[in-house]
Parts: structure tokens; C-alpha cells; sequence
């Protein structure tokens, strides 16, 4: 299949050239339906979110031939071009217009084309659908508007196309963030969030849209938001992550337990509301806590989750909260392996933090 | 003819007499004197092509200009009302609504009566009873920061916009959002909006929504939405984005800029390269009408038309209503940035005066009758605010209440409790 990028990225996204093993690769198989990757396992999301509500609609840029990152395939065949429609370049106006068709009762489903493009909109994420219920007394809501966007590094997006914005988005009250970390979680997070009655922010890591691949169950099932998970258990450090981040993790926790730490990974899910007893009690079992994420460390949501860790399980902590995480750079174009959290970087954060 | 009327598309009411004149160069070139109509789309001579600004080949591209400027009088000679009766007391009672409304408004607010910010609508009431008082309840309603006036026009009552005001628990939005922040599900007002164009991408959404359940649901729904903005907002992005999508999905919208030629302080004039706004309309594929927005009856012609085109499926209308508000900004503007000559140009084409002048003159309505509804209206006001004044304020369970769907795990702690029942909550060492 053909990768379609517009706006000067010259490169499909398909073609990582590092080896990038997933948690999902690793994980049994569930024995029910059959290994697909990422943005089929999103797909599949859509289609079932089209055939169980005849007043959801998917639109975006691209959004009608599939999109930029075949997200959308088939849809617009399937459910037509009143429901799946391309808009013009706008995102502040797709997002405004993705709030008045949610206040309307429907369920708006748009996509922007990168995370990185959702800037424009940021205006009306944050002043309008973030507030709506709240301002209005309740009188009107969106709460039927899932916002979908890829974020995230890719090996070689540069600038503007790699960018993790979650953290802006986490600032906000009345919003929810999810990001899923694998096929099988895409799929059952998109729904919940698509008929969640709060506005979602959803980012999918575009790094794992072909890479990651696992059997997802072709039913229509949901998995609960605000809802963390532990992925693997350990008795000497928590490391909670999000998103793509959690591949790098689980490979960071394969390497130390080589050298003899025991790791207790968590995969946050949902960023807000998150779900704080999860990880507090997994510190407060292990005393350790090590936060990675792409976004530059400063103002990152880490900091968050290291504050409030800190107030929760203070006298139980043996060693500072431990944040590996991009750089306080712009995404550089050249040097990205020196930005991002690697497995290395994340190893010697656990060895640090376990011999403190 | 006057420089703007060019194209004169429906009769000149009596009430209009305006003494303004703005140079139009390019008006200058357009050759066609169009007869007088009384609806836009019903006469080809006035769906006038403006040939430099046609994109779309076979679609009617249309700017209308409705002789707002015009020295004459009486153009069309007609010495029959162009209103029923009951038509001309519900205008009238609405507009005087509107003004009462705001005028008690700046006084409650001086006296410390209310929160926020507040932007009062006095001089630019022909817009909104022009426009609303055609509409039907389906029809939805999307507002700015100077909102009041419109909310009363679509039927939310005077007593729970005052409370909104107070910020009170009777208040529309059970008075959690205050002036800027008027919605009313029941009458389909989906809001005041008070950052500059977010409204109009939210009305195109809403608008949207309509079209597909006719079109493709097969519900008989023919609701229109009308966004509201101001001159300023024709200089920000959201305008031109939502123009550009209402017409490419020929949706049921009318966009009416209260182009009141001022955005806060800055003079409009200055502020737009091309300070035409309706002329922005056909170059999106849509017709652009400019009309005298300090007269309710021409307004309330465009308004027909605009609304019976988006209601047939046939599309967006831009209309730009020029009026003028007769107070500062806000009630924290003192206002001594615009001319007094200029304000007294304004204050002097009075709506509400202009209209009464009218029915009186038509027989439609006795000045007895008019004074009547004055004291009626005054009534509804008093008790509007001792409504409002005596009205309960929200419990304070209100401030956590609506970030969520569900307040448990916010507003709500684990204890199945709003967390501001706590005792501490006040003290600031309960975790809320």
C-alpha cells in the first residue's frame, strides 16, 4: 500500500530503520482474531463506530481516500461521503465545526492529519470543547467528539512531524487524553472513547501504525478509560509510560532484568483522568518510580506524575522520581536518536535509581 | 442612486433615511442597475455576477447591496406597510425588550449585581429581532459576547438571562456561565461566544447537522442556524475557513455580521483592507448582501430571504448589517475613543424610534398601544430582576460540577460524596 504524506514529508512512514520490537510482538497471543497492525486495528475501530451509531461521522483532511496514514480505508466506500468526508486545510474549523455537529447530538469523529497540526485548533480544544458542558450549565455538550491525531517520532519526521503534544491537552480541564500503545488496545480505547460522553483527545503513535502487529478481536469491544495497566510485574522499579514509549520500556526492562532489577511496567492509557491508585500502589510496593515519554522533559506530563508520586508515596520512595524523556529541544531533524528517551538512556535511569 | 445602490434588491422603507456615505470604487464598476425586488433569488436581474469574482462557473455568485446609504427616501414609492400588525407589535415589543433589558442591565452591573464582563446591545436591536424573531424553534442561534439581546429575541425568558446574569442558580445556565455565556437547549441558542469567531465553526458544525438529517436521515428537518459575529471577526481565520465549508457543503446557514464599525477600539475602517464585508460572500460562492442594520423591516426582508434560502437547501447567505452600538464595548469602556459626531449620526436612526415612527405613520399601531407594550416590558424587566435578585445562588456543588459527564472521581470523591462537602474545602486543605 501506497503511504501518502503531504506537507514536505518526503518519506513513508513504513520503513523504520531501526529494529523496533513492540510489547504486542511479545505478548501471547489472545487466540481470537487475527494479527493486524495498528491503523487496521484503528480501522476496524472506525468501521464498527460507523455501524452501531448512524449519527457518527469521520472527517478530516484526507480523511475520504483513506488518509494520510490509511487510517480511514474503505470507510467513505462503506458508509458513504456524507458520513466520511474530506474537509478543507482548517483545522481551527474542524475542530469548531467538529464541536457545533457533537453539540448537535452526533458523534464527531475528526482527524488531524498530525499531531503537529493541531495547533490552529488548540484554541478550540481548549476554549470551547474543553468548556462547553461547564459554561452552559450543562445545557449543551460535546461530549460526542473524539479527536483522533498521530503523534509522535517516526525515525525521520523532522520537525513538524514528529511532535507529542500531549501534555498541553493534559492542562485542560473537561478533556480526556488516551493514547494506546498496541493494535488490540487502539481498537478497544478508540471505541470507548468514541462513545464516551466527555470530549477525547486520541493520539495514535504513528510509529507503531505498521510496525506493531497483534491479534485483535474482530468484535466490537471496549476497554475502560481512566483505567492504567500493568503490563509486566516487578518488585525493584516502576517505569510508566504511554504510546510508543511502552515498546522502549519493555526493552528497557528485558536489559535490566539481565543485570538483576526486576521492573513493574505500567501503561497509562488514559492520561486524563489518570489513574493515579495504579501506579501508587505499584511504587509504593517497589519504593521506585522512573516516568518516559518523547515530549521534552520540561512541563512534560511526567512532571506530573512525578509530583503527584511524590505526594502520595513520599515516605515510601528510596530514590527521586526518575524522568527520562525527550529533550528540551525543537523535535530535531538530524540528531533524533540523541533526543529521544532511548532503551539505554531509560537502563541507566534504572540502574541509577535502583543503586541511589 | 446612492453610491451603494448599485443593486437595490428590496423596497426602501421610510425609517431608513441614513446619512452615511462610504466610498465604494468598486461598486463604481458595476454597469447593471438592477430593478427593485422584493427577493433575492426571485429575480435573475439581480443575481448580478460579479465578473472579476466568479470561481465557480455556473453557480449564481451574487452581492447585493440594499441601498443602505441611500439619501432617498421612499424609493419605492409605496405607501402600503410592508408588515402585518401583529408583525409590527412583536418587533417592536422585542426590540423594546432588548433595549429595557440592557439598560437595566448597566444599572444592576454598576450596582455590583453582577459577574463578569458585560457588553450591552443597545443600538443594534433591528439585527437581532430582524433575524430571530423569523425564526422557528428548530432553528438554532450562535451567538457572540453580546449576547443578551439575542437570547431574549429567541424566546429564552428575560428573567432567566437576568438570573444568568446574577449568577444565579435560575438562571439559564443555571448561572454557571454568566453574560458572555447564554444557552438555552430548549430554544436551540447554542451559546455566546465570547472569543472572537469560535462561534461560527460551531454554528457550521450545527448547521451540518441539520442538512444530513434531511438529506440523508430523511427526518423532516428544514432548522437554519444563524451565527452572529461583529466586524472584527471578518478579519480572523475562523470567518474565512467557515465561509469556505458553509458553501462548499452548500449548508443551511446564515452568516450576519453586526457590523457595528468598531471592535472595541479599533475603527473598522481602519482595521479591513476592503471594509466591504459583504462583498466577501461571492467570492466563497455565496451571495453577499450589505443592508441598513439600524432598520428592523430591511433587515428583517434580507432575513427572509437569507433564511428561505437556507431553509430550501440552496445554501449560506452572508448578510452585513450596519449598525452601531450606542454604548462603549463593555460597561468597563468608557468610550472615548469614537466621535460624538459620529454617535449622535447613529443615535439619531434610532431603531426602536424609526420603527415606531413607521407603524404610527402606516396606521398599523396606536402610540397608545406602543406606550402600553413600553409598560409592559418595563414590568417584565422589574420583575426579572427581583426574579433574579431573590433567586438562589448555585449550590457550591456547582463548581464541580460539568468538567465531566460524570462528576465521580472529580467533583465527586471516593466516599460518594461532592468533594465541597467536606468541611476543609473552604480552608484549602481538602483535595478537590
Amino acid at each position: 500500500m501506497e503511504m501518502v504524506v503531504r506537507r514536505g514529508m518526503g518519506r513513508g512512514i513504513s520503513a523504520a530503520r531501526r529494529s523496533f520490537s513492540t510489547s504486542i510482538e511479545a505478548e501471547k497471543p489472545t487466540g481470537e482474531g487475527k494479527p493486524i497492525n495498528l491503523f487496521s486495528a484503528i480501522n476496524q475501530a472506525l468501521h464498527i463506530a460507523l455501524e452501531t451509531d448512524p449519527r457518527a461521522y469521520v472527517f478530516g483532511e484526507d480523511v475520504g481516500f483513506g488518509g494520510v496514514f490509511r487510517c480511514t480505508t474503505g470507510l467513505a466506500d462503506r458508509f458513504g461521503r456524507s458520513r466520511v468526508f474530506n474537509t478543507p486545510l482548517c483545522e481551527q474549523g474542524i475542530a469548531g465545526f467538529a464541536i457545533g455537529l457533537a453539540a448537535m447530538g452526533n458523534r464527531a469523529i475528526a482527524e488531524i492529519q498530525f499531531a503537529d497540526y493541531i495547533f490552529p485548533a488548540f484554541d478550540q480544544i481548549v476554549n470551547e470543547a474543553a468548556k462547553f458542558r461547564y459554561r452552559s450549565g450543562n445545557e449543551f455538550n460535546c461530549g460526542g467528539l473524539t479527536i483522533r491525531t498521530p503523534y509522535g517520532a517516526v525515525g525521520h519526521g523532522g520537525h513538524y512531524h514528529s511532535q507529542s503534544p500531549e501534555a498541553f491537552f493534559c492542562h485542560v480541564p473537561g478533556l480526556k487524553v488516551v493514547i494506546p500503545r498496541s493494535p488490540q488496545q487502539a481498537k478497544g480505547l478508540l471505541l470507548s472513547s468514541i462513545r464516551d460522553p466527555n470530549p477525547v483527545v486520541f493520539f495514535e503513535p504513528k510509529w507503531l501504525y505498521r510496525l506493531a502487529v497483534e491479534e485483535v478481536p474482530e468484535h466490537d469491544y471496549m476497554l475502560p478509560l481512566s483505567e492504567a495497566e500493568v503490563i509486566r510485574e516487578g518488585c525493584d522499579i516502576t517505569l510508566v509510560g504511554w504510546g510508543a514509549q511502552i515498546s522502549v520500556l519493555e526493552q528497557a526492562c528485558d536489559d535490566a532484568e539481565k543485570v538483576g532489577i526486576s521492573c513493574e511496567l505500567i501503561d497509562l492509557r488514559t492520561l486524563i483522568p489518570w489513574d493515579k491508585d495504579t501506579v501508587e500502589a505499584s511504587v509504593k510496593k517497589t519504593g521506585r518510580l522512573l516516568v518516559s515519554h518523547e515530549a521534552p522533559v520540561t512541563g512534560g506530563f511526567g512532571a506530573e506524575i512525578s509530583s503527584s508520586i511524590a505526594e502520595r508515596c513520599f515516605l515510601r520512595l528510596e530514590a527521586p522520581v526518575a524522568r527520562v524523556c525527550g529533550l528540551d529541544t525543537p523535535f530535531p531533524l538530524v540528531y533524533e536518536p540523541f533526543y529521544m528517551p532511548t532503551k539505554n538512556k531509560i537502563l541507566d535511569a534504572i540502574k541509577e535509581t535502583v543503586s541511589y | 442612486m446612492s453610491a451603494f445602490s448599485a443593486l437595490k434588491t428590496i423596497p426602501s422603507h421610510p425609517i431608513a433615511g441614513g446619512h452615511r456615505r462610504r466610498s465604494s470604487p468598486f461598486l463604481s464598476s458595476l454597469t447593471n442597475t438592477a430593478p427593485t425586488g422584493h427577493q433575492l433569488h426571485s429575480s435573475a436581474a439581480i443575481s448580478v455576477s460579479l465578473s472579476h469574482s466568479v470561481i465557480a462557473p455556473g453557480r449564481p455568485v451574487r452581492a447585493v447591496s440594499a441601498n443602505v446609504v441611500s439619501e432617498e427616501k421612499q424609493l419605492d414609492g409605496s405607501a402600503f406597510p410592508v408588515i402585518s400588525r401583529e408583525e409590527a407589535l412583536d418587533l417592536y415589543e422585542d426590540m423594546v425588550l432588548g433595549r429595557t433589558f440592557e439598560d437595566m442591565c448597566a444599572q444592576m452591573y454598576y450596582r455590583g449585581k453582577m459577574f463578569g464582563f458585560v457588553h450591552l446591545y443597545n443600538g443594534q436591536e433591528a439585527v437581532s429581532t430582524g433575524f430571530i424573531r423569523l425564526l422557528t424553534d428548530g432553528d438554532s442561534v450562535v451567538s457572540t459576547y453580546r449576547d443578551h439581546v439575542h437570547a431574549l429575541s429567541k424566546g429564552v425568558p428575560a428573567r432567566a438571562v437576568m438570573a444568568e446574569l446574577f449568577g444565579k442558580a435560575t438562571g439559564c445556565c443555571r448561572g454557571q456561565g454568566g453574560s458572555m455565556h447564554m444557552f438555552s437547549r430548549e430554544h436551540n441558542l447554542i451559546g455566546g461566544f465570547a472569543f472572537i469567531g469560535e462561534g461560527i465553526p460551531v454554528a457550521t458544525g450545527a448547521a451540518f447537522s441539520s442538512k444530513y438529517r434531511r438529506e440523508v436521515l430523511k427526518e423532516a428537518c428544514d432548522d437554519v442556524t444563524v451565527a452572529f459575529f461583529g466586524d472584527g471577526t471578518c478579519n480572523n481565520g475562523q470567518f474565512f475557513e467557515c465561509l469556505n465549508m458553509a458553501a462548499l457543503w452548500k449548508l443551511p446557514i446564515v452568516f450576519v455580521v453586526e457590523n457595528n464599525l468598531w471592535a472595541i477600539g479599533m475603527s473598522h475602517i481602519r482595521a479591513t483592507s476592503d471594509p466591504e464585508i459583504w462583498k466577501k460572500g461571492p467570492p466563497f460562492g455565496m451571495p453577499g448582501v450589505h443592508v441598513d442594520g439600524m432598520d428592523v423591516l430591511k433587515v428583517r426582508e434580507v432575513a427572509k430571504e437569507a433564511v428561505g434560502r437556507a431553509r430550501r437547501g440552496e445554501g449560506p447567505t452572508l448578510v452585513e448589517c450596519e449598525t452601531y452600538r450606542f454604548r462603549g464595548h463593555s460597561l468597563a469602556d468608557p468610550d472615548e475613543l469614537r466621535n460624538p459626531a459620529e454617535k449622535s449620526r447613529y443615535t439619531s436612526r434610532d431603531p426602536i424610534t424609526a420603527l415606531k415612527k413607521y407603524v404610527i405613520e402606516h396606521g398599523l399601531v396606536a402610540e397608545s398601544e406602543l406606550k402600553a407594550i413600553d409598560k409592559k416590558i418595563d414590568d417584565l424587566v422589574e420583575e426579572a430582576v427581583e426574579f433574579a435578585d431573590s433567586s438562589p445562588p448555585p449550590p457550591r456543588s456547582q463548581l464541580l460540577e460539568n468538567v465531566f459527564a460524570d462528576p465521580k472521581g472529580f467533583g465527586i470523591g471516593p466516599d460518594g460524596k461532592y468533594r465541597c462537602e467536606d468541611p476543609g474545602f473552604t480552608q484549602g486543605t481538602a483535595q478537590v
